[in-house]
């Protein structure tokens, strides 16, 4: 099936490709010849929904961080069908090394609202306990592994818990997501070869959107695409449009099915777009046309076109989701904004396993400094019991923060 | 020298196991790992654990090193000692026979990429194992230094201690070698311990070096172990063939004195017990102390000598301006202060790139720590 469909190639505002995965057009109208089986009613529900839910909540979000409720926040519009359709394709227990802009891998997931907006805020029920900027997920019970900001360090850490899945013997695999931009640093060309060298059991999901911040991928690279390296490294690699959900899930369900029966890394890369800014710290107007960006077809509007011409999916159904979601999200963020910051003692924990002689000095220092400067604690730190455990009285007068909420 | 009872190693088991991955497996992997450990383990003795039981071998540090990989990996079947050529024994000769022994999944080769080496024991820690990863000479860890700095230091903190690299232990021999020239010689210990996150070991013989590294790789937290290449051939003494560990923090008192404090890591330990001895013959009282690990240091062991002797010599073969010989001076400075009876001095590398023909006049060698002792005595 994925070898019939393998073979329309196609061409789009930016690639022209020299053969491609796709099976929904542009409009969402099924191009036909796909064999069975095809995915199923209840993945194609489940993967529309989390598609959805995905694209509600980047738009709230990122009103909420226009009008200064949090920091920062990055959206995943026009690449909602890569990684939610990659993550229907992944087993729950695939372990997922993530770049940033994968929420939909977590929403298909069932990471809750509630947790996405925790996260955002930094309170104390952010598993983080609020050390990273936004967007900076992580969840062990989902295993998503933490992100972080450098780029392409994450590729490595997929090949070494691919090995490790690998000695276990384990069905699961690992699987990374990375952009273009990331494609070109070092960590993504050693990662591509220990892989491949090693035989580990890593998806190599690419989500190529056509840009780095600004950089457009013909200032990224001159070769074919990402796909290449991997051809370059021995490895299979597939193209496939990423804003259609339906090839992407099949491409990433044969590409698992061949990691594991190989154990070996398999790349897919994502032809997408990134139709919104790279961030909220971002105005891409100034760097491509509104034309551009607003030519490209809403995977989720896509897909959703395919569903309702399976008569699985109606417009009352479509409604009552979008309005649920709005306001489940509303809620979370409320929810999110009242609850308080983690205490002040998490600026020192979690550096070493155990917190070491010098950090309790600093602790203790530190402890004296907001005794006597209580206003600059931020606003809805606590400062705990356990963290003024071990002080005497002398240290804990005048102790109080008028500040705190 | 001091040696912990075997129960010490036992802690350390139960601190590395309690600290694995916390999220729940699947029960089927479970049962794999059951019976992985089952066809593994039958290798490993538990009761060859304690010092008391075990014959002791006469060891050079290479050979040292490759008793605690050896040990490990009999220990934990979940480790894997990987880098470059380490499959046939490494270039220094200390992971000699362990692929034979161990097999070529926990003992192999990877591609000449040194944060690929360290990226992948970062992703292997991630899961629960013992990545025992090497650098082939710590003059090539620059590449890695994003993994180290970024990742594997930040791995717990960032995830609010959802995740940590634990199991992630670093080996790369450091140092002059007599030969080794700018690329071949260096001490880039410095960097490593500005890092919070990250712990940094480095043994003066071949006992400190087999008990610090077996104590580094169960330690829960990423290690970065540099071991003086110039020890590997020249030093030699008695090593439990068993496991034993040397807990990490805690520095050594090598020979107390009580006119000056020497202060010193790795090959350099040596250099300042040939220097108290030349300054004994001079009627200058040294009290040696190997800080064995720099990130963290035993301050408390340090500031207790100081306060005793009144002075301090901190030497280090790294060049002078930001070593790490700074940080300890800056500390006893605050913290000792009324003790003292002369400024504390530093015995360095020249801040230069380390040189090749003129290396004797670059090293802090015994002479100028002499000298050094001399006009600190007489300040």
């Amino acid at each position: 099936m994925l070898a019939h469909a393998c073979k329309h190639g196609y061409t789009t505002l930016q690639y022209v490709l020299v053969y491609g995965c796709r099976m929904l057009d542009a409009d969402g109208n099924d191009q036909g010849g796909t064999e069975q089986p095809d995915m199923s009613r209840d993945i194609a529900l489940r993967v529309y929904e989390a598609m959805a839910k995905t694209q509600i909540m980047d738009d709230i979000c990122y009103q909420s961080q226009r009008q200064g409720r949090f920091s920062f926040y990055l959206t995943s519009a026009g690449e909602e069908a890569a990684t939610v359709g990659s993550a229907a394709a992944l087993a729950s227990t695939d372990e997922v090394f993530a770049q940033y802009r994968e929420q939909g891998v977590l929403m298909y997931r069932g990471f809750s609202f509630q947790k996405f907006a925790d996260q955002l805020y930094g309170n104390m029920f952010e598993s983080g306990k609020g050390r990273q900027m936004p967007i900076h997920y992580g969840s062990s019970d989902l295993h998503f592994q933490t992100i972080s900001s450098p780029l392409a360090t994450q590729m490595l850490h997929a090949c070494g818990a691919a090995y490790a899945l690998k000695m276990e013997q384990s069905t699961s695999i690992s699987a990374c997501y990375f952009g273009e931009g990331a494609a070109s640093e070092g960590d993504a060309a050693a990662a591509l070869n220990f892989a491949a060298v090693l035989g580990v059991p890593c998806l190599f999901i690419c989500r190529n959107n056509g840009y780095a911040i600004s950089t457009p991928i013909h200032e990224q690279y001159k070769g074919d695409g990402v796909c290449a390296r991997a051809f370059a490294n021995g490895m299979i690699a597939i193209r496939v449009d990423g804003g259609d959900a339906r090839a992407v899930y099949h491409a990433c369900s044969y590409a698992r099915e061949k990691a594991i029966e190989g154990c070996q890394p398999i790349l897919v890369e994502c032809l997408s777009y990134r139709s919104g800014h790279h961030s909220t710290s971002d105005d891409s107007s100034r760097y491509r046309s509104n034309f551009e960006a607003l030519s490209y077809p809403c995977p989720v509007r896509r897909f959703g076109h395919w569903i309702q011409s399976k008569g699985w999916w109606s417009d009352e159904e479509e409604e009552a989701l979008r309005k649920h979601t709005r306001k489940q999200i509303s809620q979370a963020l409320s929810e999110a904004a009242s609850q308080p910051k983690p205490d002040l003692s998490n600026l020192f924990t979690d550096v070493y396993a155990q917190v070491t002689p010098n950090l309790q000095e600093q602790m203790a220092e530190t402890l004296q400094f907001v005794a006597k400067h209580p206003g600059m604690v931020p606003p809805g730190v606590p400062i705990n019991p356990p963290f003024l455990r071990g002080m005497d009285d002398s240290q804990l007068v005048n102790w109080s923060n008028g500040d705190q909420d | 020298m001091i040696l912990q009872p075997s129960s010490r190693l036992s802690i350390g088991f139960g601190i590395g196991l309690a600290l694995r991955r916390q999220h729940s497996r699947p029960a089927e992997h479970v049962a794999l790992q059951a019976s992985r450990h089952d066809e593994a383990t039958n290798i490993s003795a538990p009761a060859k654990h304690s010092p008391q039981n075990s014959r002791v071998a006469h060891m050079n540090m290479a050979n040292a090193v490759h008793s605690a990989l050896e040990a490990a990996m009999e220990l934990e079947p979940k480790s894997c000692v990987f880098g470059e050529d380490v499959a046939f024994g490494g270039v220094f000769r200390c992971t000699v026979g362990l692929q034979s022994r161990f097999g070529k999944n926990r003992c192999f080769n990877t591609p000449l990429s040194e944060q690929g080496i360290v990226g992948f024991g970062i992703g292997l820690a991630a899961m629960g194992w013992k990545a025992i990863c090497e650098i082939q000479f710590a003059d090539y860890i620059y590449p890695a230094f994003d993994q180290m700095v970024n990742e594997a230091a930040k791995y717990r903190y960032r995830s609010g201690g959802m995740y940590n690299v634990g199991g992630l232990t670093l080996r790369a021999p450091y140092g002059a070698v007599g030969h080794g020239g700018a690329y071949h010689s260096q001490s880039p210990e410095s960097f490593f311990c500005h890092v919070p996150g990250l712990k940094v070991v480095i043994p003066s013989s071949p006992m400190e070096a087999k008990g610090l590294l077996l104590a580094s790789i169960f330690e829960p937290d990423p290690v970065v172990f540099f071991e003086p290449k110039m020890m590997y051939r020249t030093s030699a003494e008695d090593v439990p063939t068993g496991s034993f560990t040397i807990p990490l923090g805690k520095a050594r008192v090598i020979s107390t004195g009580q006119d000056i404090t020497l202060v010193g890591w790795g090959q350099q330990v040596v250099v300042l017990m040939e220097a108290a001895k030349l300054a004994k013959q001079e009627g200058v009282s040294c009290e040696i102390i190997d800080l064995r690990t720099l990130q963290p240091w035993d301050r408390e062991t340090v500031i207790a000598s100081v306060e005793k002797t009144g002075r301090l010599l901190v030497s280090h073969e790294a060049p002078l301006t930001g070593g790490f010989g700074a940080e300890l001076v800056a500390e006893v400075t605050k913290k000792a202060f009324t003790s003292l009876l002369s400024p504390p001095v530093r015995v360095c590398g020249m801040d230069t790139p380390f040189p090749l023909v003129l290396e004797s006049i670059y090293l802090p060698s015994a002479l100028r720590v002499l000298e050094a002792i001399k006009s600190s005595v007489l300040y």
